[in-house]
């Protein structure tokens, strides 16, 4: 392997020659100490982890079987744990760490804290679907109650007294009887050879230190001095820099260009044709390699480059929202799997029959850190050094691209400056590989800000076709909605989805997700390709679907002459936690007072990745539109790990909806992006935000998502006020807030 | 290519550039203070915020050749050595940074508006620090945090 100079994560433990029985914990006699592993098998059981043999990996699994490891003990009680799941600022450095601490009785202030580095043995090391907390709930904190309780009964041997008597808290075991305590660090090397408990008790949550407090994050200090080191910091001696120059008609091809000119210019080494590979293609570009950015830059301005726009210069924003809005009145779409009753029969009985058509824009992830990737190619072996959602992600896919083995692909993984689903598609990377792969030195691949907005990949623009029924009571009897638009399953996923709902773009629909009580409904999805890269942004296609979903429902409620409140209550009535959390709303925002005095208040629910959230926004006329006055969210994730996380990702959900529904969207015409910088793509600034309160329901359910689910019910909500306030009912976005025509 | 004597943080630093190099990429690359980040290239953002003189400056649009070594340069890094700045506590106590990319340039921002207005009403908050953008959303602590220093420095708890 390349040997790394880099030296903000520190150093992976070194290999051990140890190969013992995978029932053993194993101590490694190293510079490092003893080591204490625990793994969890890819079955999910508890095992013991051996020394893995590569250099500069974590110690791990020999044999058959994969493990994972994340507890390092030295003698001198320095404890260090490992955290699998990248972090983009949702939270996952402490939430993390703070699993494995609940259980094995440290302090997260005493310990410190460690990236994974993409190791088979440690599973898949991904962060997305807001499932980090979710998925690790159980097993992270069964790695740390299995050496919890590995270390007791070390102690308590050689105390020669009963495990039961012993207890463990702040890194030592206690016997509460005799006043004895030993620090774990002088008991890790002989408890490494005790077999694993294979089902360990774990802690009452009654009994939490960590677990489900506001405890301070310990990344942030590193993030206020300047010190917290970002995709884009990595310094790696003898590093170049790489500007790269993509067709402004995406998707062109080079002719020609001016290498020679380029290349003679002040600190500029390389000038040549590089390749950008997303899933769905891969386009042609030119990277200026220099000693410095800067010169870097120079270049490629400098750059005169013929292209072939191979007609792509016909995409557009306006004909594809032109094409989706015909294909969803002309097709009946593929009905996803959850179709109840006779949707037809009751369309034909009802009494009124409500129709809607809204329209989502393409947005960009436009995070503050631009797409930046280092990568140093040495002959078949590559390391990576890149802010990037999934270290295992990256490894498959450099793997696959160079045609190499995954175990020639070694990855640091820095914090991400933002990322919302874009750090986690990876054409960068590649590109940074393919550039550095053509010189075998290591280069930074910084794209500027124009790039990124110029280049996507987008959230895709949506168009939600409804239709409602109502019988002559006023009961809602028929539903049928229609999301039509590109699929991530097919342009990222490359499936087949002519003959079936791709399974994405159904979120936050239907029975399972939104259980409004209609005994005729259908849901369907209308294909609508395009071109114009695609990915996941920030909740997806929840995202979307909220929005015509939750105002749609809203209309279907002033259709019926109900209060939207009361109209949503009636439709979930068996549904607890969702009635809950609307009563909850309604309390908080003081919703039923204001709807008496007259005043604008919308409200909206949905759920998605595991958890729902609920918001009432209240505004007030203004130019000739509104203004907002202020946001209350309630959101029910179950148990967390960190409520002030869960409050400050659902301020930030709120933020990010706003700037989706009420500023400027991306766009396309002639095959290029419209939209190029901040100047453009305009975010809210500070003085653009309205009060935010967040509560959480609490009770002991499982944890759900976080990251996401504040996003979707906020837009529908502001409609429904701005409805409320206006009259006007807005069915496409982004618009002016304070001015709606 | 010249060169040019940079005062950055109290210390004095020889660098070699192209006289229309932006200060952001000569502290970043060069200096190697990696804590002021690039966002935008054209000033609209805030994340290269430094001060030159205790005035905020946009580094992505400074060229280094209109430095003059005399001009004293205050990065990130140069607000105090153990986070005890007032802006720092504040924005530590307030839990402001999620992905912290931006806070660099926030924080430096908000330092220049405290040096001139010690209590800003939440009006001149928004005036001031409506020029540095965050995607995380971290506005409404950013606006608590500095609230929290006028209040601290007021009850000169301050230290």
């Amino acid at each position: 392997m390349l040997k790394p100079a880099f030296a903000h994560q520190p150093p992976f433990l070194m290999s051990s020659k140890h190969s013992t029985s995978r029932r053993r914990f194993l101590k490694v006699t190293a510079a490092a100490g003893a080591y204490l592993a625990i793994g969890i098998s890819p079955a999910g059981r508890l095992v013991a982890a051996t020394p893995g043999k590569q250099p500069g990996r974590l110690p791990g699994a020999e044999g058959e079987t994969e493990l994972n490891s994340y507890i390092l003990i030295t003698p001198d009680n320095k404890i260090t744990l490992f955290n699998p799941r990248p972090e983009m600022g949702q939270g996952t450095w402490q939430s993390m760490p703070a699993l494995i601490a609940e259980e094995l009785e440290v302090r997260l202030r005493d310990v410190d804290i460690r990236m994974t580095a993409g190791a088979k043995r440690h599973g898949r090391q991904s962060v997305g679907g807001s499932g980090s907390v979710r998925q690790s709930w159980i097993p992270l904190r069964q790695v740390g109650a299995a050496a919890r309780e590995m270390l007791i009964q070390t102690a308590a041997k050689r105390w020669n007294v009963p495990a039961s008597e012993c207890s463990a808290a702040y890194g030592k075991v206690l016997h509460p009887a005799t006043g004895k305590s030993l620090p774990y660090g002088a008991l890790v090397a002989e408890a490494a050879q005790l077999p694993v408990p294979e089902n360990p008790r774990l802690k009452d949550p009654k009994d939490f230190k960590i677990l489900g407090k506001p405890i301070a994050r310990p990344d942030v200090p590193s993030k206020v001095n300047g010190s917290a080191i970002f995709g884009i910091d990595v310094q790696v001696p003898g590093i170049l820099y790489a500007s790269v120059q993509h067709c402004p008609v995406i998707h062109g091809k080079i002719v020609r260009f001016n290498a020679e000119a380029v290349s003679a210019m002040p600190g500029v080494k390389h000038v040549f044709k590089t390749e950008r590979k997303m899933p769905h293609k891969t386009v042609d570009a030119v990277a200026v390699v220099a000693t410095s950015y800067w010169a870097a830059h120079k270049g490629r301005l400098a750059l005169d480059i013929e292209w072939d726009n191979g007609g792509f210069d016909a995409i557009a924003t306006a004909t594809y929202f032109e094409t989706a809005r015909k294909k969803a009145a002309d097709e009946p779409g593929n009905a996803y799997p959850d179709e109840v009753g006779k949707v037809r029969t009751a369309f034909a009985s009802a009494a009124k029959v409500v129709e809607a058509v809204y329209e989502t824009p393409f947005a960009s992830h436009a995070a503050m850190e631009p797409v930046t990737a280092t990568a140093w190619v040495q002959g078949d072996q590559v390391e990576i050094w890149a802010p990037v959602q999934s270290s295992t992600g990256v490894i498959e896919e450099v793997a696959q691209y160079l045609g190499i083995p995954q175990e020639n692909v070694k990855i640091n993984v820095l914090f991400m400056g933002g990322s919302f689903g874009r750090k986690g598609y990876y054409d960068f990377v590649l590109e940074a590989v393919h550039i550095s792969k053509q010189i075998q030195a290591p280069v930074k691949l910084i794209w500027t800000r124009e790039d990124d907005f110029n280049n996507g990949p987008y959230r895709p623009g949506m168009i939600n076709a409804l239709r409602g029924a109502l019988d002559a009571r006023g009961n809602l009897i028929a539903w049928e909605h229609k999301v039509a638009g590109e699929a991530i399953g097919a342009q990222v996923f490359g499936q087949d989805i002519s003959a079936q709902a791709d399974r994405g773009s159904g979120e936050a629909i239907g029975q399972q997700t939104s259980p409004y009580a209609i005994p005729n409904r259908r849901q369907a999805h209308v294909h609508v390709p395009t071109d114009i890269p695609i990915v996941w942004w920030r909740s997806v296609y929840s995202s979307t679907n909220a929005f015509g979903q939750e105002c749609f429902i809203d209309e279907m409620a002033h259709a019926a002459g109900k209060d939207p409140l009361d109209f949503r209550l009636e439709l979930l009535q068996a549904e607890p936690r969702w009635t809950a959390l609307l009563n909850r709303l309604a309390e908080k925002s003081g919703y039923r007072a204001i709807r008496a005095a007259g005043h604008a208040i919308g409200i909206a629910i949905a759920h998605s990745f595991g958890s729902t959230a609920a918001y009432a926004i209240t505004v007030s006329p203004k130019g000739n539109g509104v203004a907002i006055d202020r946001v209350i969210c309630v959101i029910d994730c179950g148990m967390t790990v960190n409520p002030d996380t869960v409050r400050a990702q659902t301020e930030g959900n709120a933020i990010m909806a706003l700037s989706a529904a009420a500023f400027p969207a991306m766009t396309f015409a002639g095959g290029e992006a419209q939209e190029s910088n901040y100047s453009q793509y305009r975010l809210p600034a500070l003085r653009d935000i309205p009060p935010i309160e967040v509560y959480i329901m609490e009770n002991g359910e499982d944890p759900g998502g976080v990251g996401e689910p504040g996003l979707p019910p906020f837009t529908p909500a502001l409609f429904n006020a701005v409805f409320l306030a206006t009259g006007k009912r807005i069915r496409r976005l982004p618009v002016d807030l304070e001015n709606l025509d | 290519m010249a060169k040019y004597t940079l005062t950055v943080n109290g210390s004095q630093h020889e660098v070699v550039a192209d006289p229309d190099t932006p200060l952001l990429w000569v502290i970043r690359d060069q200096i190697g203070l990696t804590g002021t980040k690039y966002g935008c290239g054209i000033a609209i953002c805030g994340a290269c915020t430094v001060h030159i003189n205790d005035q905020p400056v946009r580094s992505c649009t400074t060229p280094v050749s209109t430095v003059k070594s005399s001009q004293k340069i205050t990065t990130i890094e140069g607000l105090s050595p153990d986070l005890s700045h007032p802006v720092q506590k504040a924005w530590i106590e307030e839990r402001v940074p999620q992905c912290g990319y931006c806070q660099s340039g926030q924080i430096m921002s908000a330092v220049a508006l405290l040096r001139n207005n010690p209590n800003p009403t939440d009006a001149d908050i928004d005036d001031f620090m409506s020029a540095n953008l965050c995607r995380c959303g971290t506005y409404p602590r950013i606006r608590k945090a500095i609230h929290r220093v006028a209040v601290l420095a007021q009850e000169g708890i301050d230290d």
